[in-house]
């Protein structure tokens, strides 16, 4: 029996069509729009000005603060302006826009393919060095991965979650990357070890990927497991992966570390490989381009602060009747206004939906049949949250966990009644949020 | 650049699930059952089912349109199911202005008056069939037995139903199991075949519509209340099996105790509730007035669902 996490969950049509596909690198961008917040908490500040000369790799956005992150540009040419760009919300945000000229890396950079394994640096040294990549969670939550290495006090790890599952439908970058880069993965997963001083690690990854489980397992190295999971979503949302890997099941507000895991995307240990290995920091990704709505299903190689649109046309463009633009998967993504806004660093993928997937059917009542309650990975009873956001009773929504929804969507997915579930209990959770730190 | 680019928030996607699709899927799941009810009634069967339904969806209809003005619901089929409900909890020769009156109650008391389907606090059915029987206790204890092929109608024998043969005195003219088993026994339409129930329920259970919970501890419950019963006093009350086949008691659990809108929603919520019904079924059964417990219990254990979802809530992720 495969593992899983144990409470609710769905199993979505998983329309894989670039699995397995080859990565290929995207065109550069003729000018690159860098935001200075791309990491959860607090943006980074500005280190160039308008006119500067940067590198590949130049550090460009400098770390503000205990959660924030480094920036370094993407590209080479000259900086055009820093001045607030639209962003994949439509906000407008502090970015650093680089008229690309040529393509010339910073000199600190290898640049060579070859497989580095050994590095003498310590714990200590290697999450410096992840810091000063700018690395952060690459699965889409964009946690500085730094911070999130070096636990509060009085909690320690026993163990690091390689986060392979890519539950997410349509989404395969994580599914190529392991195929092509598995010693790698591997290397960045034993210095995650080093770097938190564990010897065991554990990576997740679900079993409709077995040529890349059969990949991961010929490099296997001493202390690291590699999990076939059920493949079942959300398997890749942190508290389900280290449910379904430990049996624990981390408790409301706790971190995971206050199990003993520590979750990282394997991305993520793609990323410090580059950094630590090759003193590469954090400016490309990999971004699967999808879905029906366009030529050709594709997986790149992206610089950060590429357009979605020049992605979209890179992968053939669009077909079909147009409809919507997501930037990451269906589940969880986000739906884009305009294609004009740049590849950042939790940019996992962009799926075209044509029309006819676009629009949502319309809402009735609610049949009290509890399909959302079976759905829902957290035990959380959505048509009881959405009711009472609806009636502001946020006492109601409280005393329910409202505050514990992950926003996977599954209640909205499953609802035979199509109601927008997770629309209300999001508003809930914000409301409920705000007057629980007003209380503090 | 082209077209607007279509904006909403996340998921993106749907299951394709949607109440049509579980009001019809519940309706094939009745097939096996009526197939065989029409075999055993014959046009008595149709007749009854053909008017409880037309009368539900006409007085869904009109309540709809002239009292609520609100948009139509039928395409959704829940008046559907509920007439097919209703229709197979009644004698199969009973007159057709009883039929109707038992369907307004259903739609026009308790399920329309509290906002439609969703919103009721009652089975629509189960309502309409016990206000008829409160009603009318004459013409709805009285069932044609079954006759052989083709049926009669008009003058069908009449005979009771097994439970009113159990109220008489245990181990009069029971039928056979076998007979039991296949519904050749006098019921209400839809209750007499134990095994065209069953497929019913397994029907339903692939395709996702129910969970097992309510039904199953609804039938272990009543199994082991009188199966404890029979073990004491064998002289007075029946062989447990007898309960389970018979009557109301798979029909209930399987079809009436399932409807989403008046069962809990957590799983552990269902079970309180199915254990509710077993033992309130039983103890009705045993030791009240009225022959058969089931839908009496159903409509109590409805009443108390709201109850019930405050207290047990769905298993929280993280909880011990
Ligand atoms: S979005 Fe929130 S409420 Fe809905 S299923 Fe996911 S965790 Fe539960
Ligand atoms: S899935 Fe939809 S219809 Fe069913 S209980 Fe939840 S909100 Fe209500």
């Amino acid at each position: 029996m495969l593992k899983t996490f144990r409470i609710g969950g769905i199993h979505p049509c998983e329309n894989k069509f670039s699995a397995g596909g080859q990565i290929r690198q995207a065109m550069l961008p003729e000018r690159a729009v860098i935001f200075l917040a791309q990491h959860l908490g607090v943006p980074a500040e500005a280190v160039v000005k308008k006119g500067d000369m940067v590198k590949v790799g130049t550090l460009i956005g400098k770390s503000a603060g205990f959660i924030s992150a480094n920036i370094h540009s993407s590209v080479s040419g000259k900086v055009a302006r820093v001045e607030a760009m639209p962003d994949m919300s439509g906000y407008r945000r502090p970015a650093i826009v680089v008229d690309v000229e040529g393509d010339e890396w910073e000199p600190t950079v290898d640049c060579s393919e070859e497989l580095t394994v050994h590095t003498d640096l310590d714990a200590k040294d290697i999450i410096k060095r992840i810091a000063d990549a700018g690395i952060v969670g690459m699965g889409g939550a964009t946690f500085p991965t730094h911070v999130k290495l070096s636990p509060p006090p009085g909690l320690k790890a026993e163990i690091i979650i390689i986060n392979a599952a890519e539950c997410e439908p349509y989404l395969t970058s994580d599914h190529s990357l392991i195929l092509e880069k598995s010693k790698e993965v591997i290397v960045g997963t034993a210095l995650l070890m080093k770097a938190v001083g564990v010897t065991k690690a554990v990576v997740g990854i679900e079993n409709n990927k077995k040529d890349a489980i059969e990949a991961l397992r010929k490099v296997k190295t001493e202390g690291i497991e590699i999990l076939p999971l059920k493949a079942r979503y959300p398997q890749g949302g942190e508290k389900q992966l280290i449910d379904a890997v430990m049996r624990r099941q981390i408790q409301s507000g706790a971190l995971p570390v206050s199990v003993g895991a520590i979750v990282q995307n394997v991305g993520t240990a793609f990323a410090v490989y580059e950094a630590v290995m090759k003193n590469k920091p954090l400016i490309e990704r990999i971004v699967t381009v999808t879905g029906r709505g366009v030529v050709q299903p594709s997986i790149f190689r992206a610089r950060i602060g590429t357009s979605v649109q020049s992605l979209i046309e890179d992968a053939g463009g669009f077909v079909g009747n147009q409809g919507k633009v997501i930037a990451g998967g269906p589940m969880m993504g986000k739906a884009l206004s305009s294609t004009e806004v740049p590849v950042v660093k939790g940019t996992s993928g962009i799926l075209l939906l044509p029309q006819e997937e676009s629009y949502r059917r319309k809402s009735n009542n609610c049949i009290r049949c509890a399909k959302c309650v079976q759905a829902c990975p957290m035990g959380l009873n959505p048509t009881l949250l959405m009711m009472a956001t609806e009636f502001g009773n946020w006492q109601l929504a409280e005393d329910n966990y409202i505050i514990d929804c992950i926003d996977c969507g599954s209640c909205s997915y499953t609802c035979p009644s199509f109601r927008p579930l997770l629309d209300s209990i999001r508003l809930g959770k914000d409301k409920v949020g705000t007057l629980i730190r007003a209380r503090k | 650049m082209k077209k607007e680019l279509i904006v909403s928030p996340s998921p993106h996607i749907h299951g394709g699930d949607s109440v049509e699709k579980n009001m019809y899927g519940v309706l094939v799941a009745l097939g096996p059952a009526f197939l065989l009810s029409l075999y055993y009634f014959g046009l008595g069967a149709l007749t009854v089912t053909l008017v409880s339904v037309s009368a539900c969806v006409l007085f869904e209809f009109l309540i709809r349109k002239y009292l609520m003005k609100q948009p139509l619901s039928i395409s959704d089929g829940s008046a559907i199911l509920t007439g097919v409900l209703l229709a197979f909890n009644l004698p199969s020769n009973l007159q057709v202005w009883i039929i109707i009156v038992g369907a307004l109650f259903a739609v026009g008391v308790a399920k329309m008056p509290f906002g439609g389907l969703g919103n009721n606090i009652f089975n629509p059915a189960l309502a309409g069939r016990v206000f008829l029987l409160i009603s009318f206790p004459a013409q709805m204890t009285i069932w044609p037995v079954p006759g052989s092929f083709p049926p009669t109608y008009v003058d069908g024998e009449t005979g009771a139903t097994l439970l009113s043969l159990l109220n008489d005195g245990a181990g009069a003219k029971l039928p056979a199991y076998k007979d039991m088993l296949l519904g050749k026994m006098g019921g209400s339409l839809g209750e007499v075949s134990a095994i065209a129930l069953v497929i019913g329920f397994a029907f339903m259970l692939f395709r996702k519509i129910i969970t097992w919970h309510i039904p199953v501890s609804i039938l272990v419950t009543v199994f082991v209340f009188t199966g404890i019963m029979y073990i004491v006093n064998p002289e007075t009350y029946v062989n447990p099996v007898i309960h389970l086949l018979s009557g109301g008691l798979l029909l209930g659990a399987i079809f009436m105790a399932t409807d989403y809108v008046t069962s809990p929603m957590s799983i552990s919520g269902m079970i309180v509730f199915g254990v509710g019904i077993g033992l309130l079924t039983s103890v009705i059964r045993l030791f009240g007035a009225y022959p058969e417990g089931v839908s009496f219990a159903i409509l109590i254990m409805n009443a108390v669902t709201p109850l019930i979802n405050t207290y047990f809530k769905p298993k929280h992720f993280g909880s011990k």
